[in-house]
């Protein structure tokens, strides 16, 4: 082993706690707290809350499917909105706040040994705008006219026409809700990479920072230069419908009379978008690559296999995939040598993607692998991510999107890649940390049985769906009529998805069951359950109190990884664990 | 997206010239011992808080710059609509006077350096006057627009000026804002060295602000139909 400075330990820092900021009311403790551990959780409970609005309107959105015309409340343009706000919410209010505003602000601060982000204040009006945007966008259920039914793409010129539900407020509000939403993550972002840059406590080098960090780093800067293309898109399509500009509105004539608008570029928009949207898929995936290589290494008691590889693959997926926004527009007529483009650009994504999951089955191999709740959920996330990532192997190539776009093949797709995968991580990673947060285990049995059936209930859904898609059934289709091309079976198959579909739903409120109960009943977790050697696990009190550390800051040693270290006590070393003392090392 | 890549292209070589000296090449799992160093800046969080701030703020409009440029270019594809309006001269003016305001905190600047309070303050106002012109001045070049029926909803090329031109004057708007906390902490007498720091950040970004205006005057000018019958941006755009 190389051994750099000295070989004593060195002292801890002791830092001035003037800087830290402490609440001095009840307000400003529980409600208008500036710590990240309080915003955390006021981040997840708002995500995972509005969440749940968004898995109801896929019940909807599949008994419509499965029963065509049975419930009278589900109207054709019902049917759009919930569509809309299905993948609206799902996306961005959803996952994107958990793992950024939720896990991020719990992880960071505490990963790297920092008492708290660097701009603490700003952390704290992040919450609250982005909670403002959640609520603007639950006000569009209750305008009239309900919320906009454009898609989650928000395509103009339909988005803002007449004829499209929700054109009269439903989409003033959806755009406002962006914007606020953008606004509030710039704040939260800003806190996440200043405190991953400057924050890290002495001999936190970036390369000894868990993947974890790494993931949620990079996603934070991705969505900092990302997101704005959303924002400028959602300013001018506002222009557009408040202000009859036409930034992406043509020259329409529509039932014979010529609207106000004229001139504009509808295509404008789509790139816009999808220059945001194409890395919205690794901002979430990125946070998820990380926690599941931490999850694997610390329940099969294994070095993470090929870490330089793994941060340098984080990198290379980041640089690349803001040049690939092109394969979500195959079908727009572009620019054949533009397609070539695109269709290499994202072939070649699969390279450091593949080089991730290699290496976390080559973590795994020979391991001692324990079947943990959270390690249940991590190997579903391998398997599942692999799944949907071949088949976008498939769509990135020009000539097998054309057919395919706009087909279930495609729902099937996105869904087994950033749908279910994510997700997957996310409950995996709630069940690992649940016992830092709380100082509780959440229940074992419940936790497996939400594990299998949502593991292979999602594949019940989401595998038949590739199936449609090959048949042509069309994407976005209220109902399928009469057509020659689907057979009866094909309705069988949509009762049997839409039933998988409510059975997955419903073992969701046994996980949130699990959650609430858990607080109260869980068995005493201790400081370190699962004996994991990362920072967050060393604090000084479970839950970690204000200030993390006491009033030593920690000093890391090594790595994130020491599992099964040779003679090491309990099989593994912490971060913050000095170096032996010489001499017994030189007797070993 | 040229502008944009343009843009990303920068923030990349930083990005790349950070990370080429965190030893990203290192081999962690055998490097057991204390590092005193865990890499980060000397440098102030603010101060790097303000940077990323920024490169947001860059990339908001590298991105209407793109759009704008992009949308431009369907002149010669489909939808042959676009006129540019003409430019107001009073833009040059304004310019100038966004260049003195910027010029005004730098020089406010060197004052908190030296310890010069009275300086200090006279470069702050003159800054925060200045900035104020010049907004008033954009107000103004709009009248002029408008009077001459130039309206928002006209046309793209009009729709683009007066939403890039707004966009602008409000991040100037919310400068002015940190500029009187600043102006209220120098008359507090705030102790020197707190005071350095929020001057500096208000001048780095009012440079920061200068520097978009010029690259979106330049890209009007590049543009405008009286002063570039062939449109030197289209022809750029022919060879992207
Ligand atoms: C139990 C879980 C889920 C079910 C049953 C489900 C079901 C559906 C259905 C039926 C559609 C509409 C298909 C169509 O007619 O075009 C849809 C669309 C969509 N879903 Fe899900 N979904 C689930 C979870 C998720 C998750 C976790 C995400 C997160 C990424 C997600 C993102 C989307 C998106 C982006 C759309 C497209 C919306 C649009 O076309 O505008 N879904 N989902
Ligand atoms: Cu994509």
């Amino acid at each position: 082993m190389v051994d750099l400075g000295s070989v004593e330990a060195i002292p801890p820092a002791e830092t001035a706690d003037v800087e830290l900021y402490h609440p001095k009311s009840w307000l400003t403790k529980y409600v208008f707290c500036q710590d990240a551990k309080v915003i955390a959780i006021q981040y997840s409970v708002t995500a995972l809350a509005i969440g749940f609005v968004a898995l109801v309107l896929s019940w909807l959105m599949r008994l419509q499917l499965a029963f065509p015309g049975s419930f009278a409340f589900i109207t054709p343009s019902s049917y759009y909105q919930f569509i809309t706000m299905h993948g609206m919410i799902m996306v961005i209010y959803l996952l994107t706040a958990l793992f950024l505003g939720g896990f991020g602000n719990y992880l960071i601060p505490l990963m790297l040994g920092a008492r708290d982000m660097v701009f603490p204040y700003v952390n704290m009006l992040s919450y609250w705008i982005y909670l403002l945007a959640v609520l603007v966008l639950i006000a569009t259920f209750f305008t009239p006219g309900g919320p906009t039914g454009a898609g989650w793409t928000l395509y103009p010129p339909q988005a803002i026409l007449e004829g499209t539900p929700g054109q009269d407020w439903g989409i003033i509000l959806m755009l406002i809700s962006l914007i606020l939403f953008i606004i509030g993550f710039t704040m939260g972002g800003l806190n996440y990479v200043v405190t991953v840059l400057q924050g890290r406590t002495r001999g936190m080098t970036l390369m000894r920072m868990p993947l974890t960090i790494w993931g949620i780093f990079t996603a934070a800067i991705m969505a900092l230069l990302a997101f704005p293309a959303l924002l400028v898109g959602a300013i001018m399509m506002l222009f557009d419908r408040l202000l009859g500009t036409s930034f992406f509105m043509p020259a329409i004539v529509q039932a014979g009379e010529h609207l106000k608008y004229g001139g504009g570029s509808p295509i404008l928009f789509q790139h816009l978008f999808w220059f945001f949207g194409h890395p919205e898929v690794y901002i979430v995936a990125l946070p998820a690559f990380g926690i599941v290589s931490d999850l694997i290494s610390t329940h099969a008691r294994k070095n993470i296999f090929g870490y330089r590889m793994m941060v340098w693959a984080i990198l290379a997926i980041a640089i690349l995939s803001f040049v690939v926004w092109g394969h979500h527009m195959y079908i727009s007529g572009m620019n054949p040598p533009f397609g070539f483009f695109f269709a290499t650009s994202t072939l070649i994504i699969a390279v450091p993607t593949a080089i991730k999951v290699y290496n976390w089955v080559l973590t795994l191999w020979r391991g001692d692998i324990h079947f943990t709740v959270p390690m249940l959920f991590a190997l579903g996330f391998i398997v599942t991510f692999v799944n949907g990532g071949i088949t976008g192997l498939f769509l990135g190539n020009v000539i097998v999107d054309v057919p395919l776009s706009a087909t279930m093949f495609v729902v099937a797709h996105f869904h087994m890649v950033m749908g279910v995968a994510p997700i997957l991580v996310v409950f995996g990673a709630i069940y690992h940390w649940y016992p830092k947060i709380t100082g509780r285990m959440m229940n074992e049995t419940l936790g497996r049985i939400h594990f299998w059936i949502t593991f292979l209930g999602a594949y019940a859904i989401f595998f038949p769906m590739h199936y449609l898609g090959f048949m042509g059934a069309p994407r976005r289709y209220y109902e399928m009529g009469e057509t020659a091309f689907m057979p009866a079976s094909a309705m069988t198959l949509n009762i049997f998805i839409t039933i998988a579909a409510l059975i997955v739903g419903a073992v969701q409120l046994a996980f949130a069951f699990n959650l609430i109960w858990s607080l109260f009943k869980g068995r005493e977790a201790g400081g370190n359950p699962w004996r994991a050697t990362t920072l967050e696990w060393q604090t000084p009190q479970t839950p970690p109190g204000h200030g993390n550390w006491g009033k030593e800051l920690p000093v890391v040693y090594r790595w994130a990884y020491d599992y099964s270290a040779p003679g090491a006590d309990g099989g593994f070393l912490p971060q913050n664990q000095p170096p032996a003392a010489p001499a017994s090392r030189a007797a070993a | 997206m040229s502008i944009m890549f343009v843009f990303l292209g920068v923030i990349g070589t930083i990005a790349a010239w950070w990370l080429s000296r965190q030893r990203l090449a290192s081999k962690p799992w055998l490097e057991v011992g204390a590092i005193d160093d865990a890499g980060a800046s000397s440098l102030p969080a603010a101060k790097i808080g303000l940077g990323v701030f920024l490169a947001v703020v860059g990339a908001l409009f590298a991105l209407f710059f793109s759009a704008y440029v992009m949308r431009m270019h369907m002149v010669e594809t489909n939808l042959a609509d676009w006129k540019a309006p003409p430019l107001p001269g009073l833009l040059w003016l304004n310019t100038g006077v966004l260049i003195l305001s910027s010029g005004a905190l730098q020089w406010a600047r060197g004052a908190a350096r030296h310890r010069e309070m009275e300086a200090l303050k006279a470069g702050l106002i003159a800054g925060g006057v200045l900035s104020l012109a010049f907004l008033a001045g954009q107000l103004l070049a709009w009248r002029n627009l408008v009077d001459a029926g130039y309206f928002l909803a006209s046309n793209p090329a009009n729709a683009f000026f007066y939403l890039i031109t707004g966009v602008h004057g409000l991040h100037v708007l919310g400068g002015l804002a940190a500029l009187g906390a600043t102006l209220a902490k120098a008359w507090d007498g705030v102790a020197f060295d707190q005071m350095r720091l929020s001057v500096e950040l208000c001048a780095i970004y009012w440079h920061f602000l200068l520097l978009v205006w010029l690259v979106f005057f330049g890209l009007l000018l590049l543009t405008d139909p009286i002063r570039s019958e062939s449109g030197l941006i289209a022809a750029i755009c022919r060879v992207f």
